[in-house]
């Protein structure tokens, strides 16, 4: 289910028609990390990826619009020059698929939101930080990139 | 969890993780290689959460935030530098900055 969407989402012409698949990738990602006992990472990955960064695609989606020539020359590239590509990503898949041998039946219980907070905030403290420096980065570089004009769709 | 269903969900990450190379490789448009780089994260965070799963453990999902936060920065760099281009080129195609200084 997700791969069919990541497929559809990455071979579609029109940017709306492709964040629409990528936002079902996504949610078919929460269902499977449901499924796999990591509800606090699913409800993450559905506030944050679902909600926001989509949401910032949708922006700037609004922003710049597209236009039916761009869709058309979007289409050509992607029929001229598919091949080499796809070739290039079996190649990486490959040794994935390859590699994985069969484990022995591991942990069923879901871990709580509890466990991973007492990490992250535990001995995970310096991660934190560098997520935090991260983002600031993040912020500023922004800032600085869209500043000469008036108009500023992110943050 | 089974080592089966591990098996499988480390196959399903390699798949999502290769569907965004290719789209990253294929497209041309920023927009779809900025959508094609969030499916290929994608993988590696599917990774993390099934190996979290099967062994027990909180530093799947404590890598899982990790790694969303840095899709955040990630995007919203991206599409602020897509906006630049498209202002100063007046087009969305990656080819269009593949010459330094130009």
């Amino acid at each position: 289910m997700a791969l069919i969407a990541a497929a559809l989402a990455v071979t579609r012409y029109n940017v709306v028609h492709a964040l629409l698949y990528l936002l079902a990738m996504l949610l078919a990602l929460a269902a499977a990390f449901f499924a796999l006992g990591a509800a606090f990472a699913a409800v993450l990955l559905i506030m944050v990826y679902a909600g926001a960064i989509v949401v910032l695609f949708v922006f700037v989606v609004m922003a710049v619009g597209t236009s039916p020539q761009a869709i058309a020359r979007e289409r050509e590239m992607l029929q001229r020059s598919w091949p080499m590509p796809a070739a290039i990503s079996v190649l990486v898949a490959a040794p994935f698929l390859f590699g994985i041998g069969e484990q022995a039946a591991g942990n069923t219980a879901p871990i709580a939101a509890q466990a991973v907070g007492r990490l992250l905030f535990g001995p995970w403290a310096w991660a934190i930080e560098l997520a935090s420096f991260l983002l600031l980065a993040g912020l500023i570089g922004v800032r600085h990139i869209g500043r000469d004009r008036a108009q500023e769709p992110e943050e | 969890m089974t080592g089966t269903a591990l098996t499988g969900m480390m196959i399903v990450a390699a798949g999502l993780f290769a569907t965004g190379v290719f789209g990253v490789l294929a497209r041309r448009g920023i927009l779809f290689q900025l959508i094609a780089l969030e499916v290929a994260l994608s993988g590696p965070a599917l990774a993390f959460i099934a190996a979290g799963a099967y062994h027990g453990d909180a530093e799947g999902q404590g890598m899982f935030v990790l790694v969303l936060t840095l899709a955040a920065a990630e995007v919203a760099v991206g599409l602020a530098l897509f906006l630049r281009i498209r202002r100063s080129k007046g087009s969305d195609d990656s080819d269009a900055v593949s010459g330094l200084k130009g």
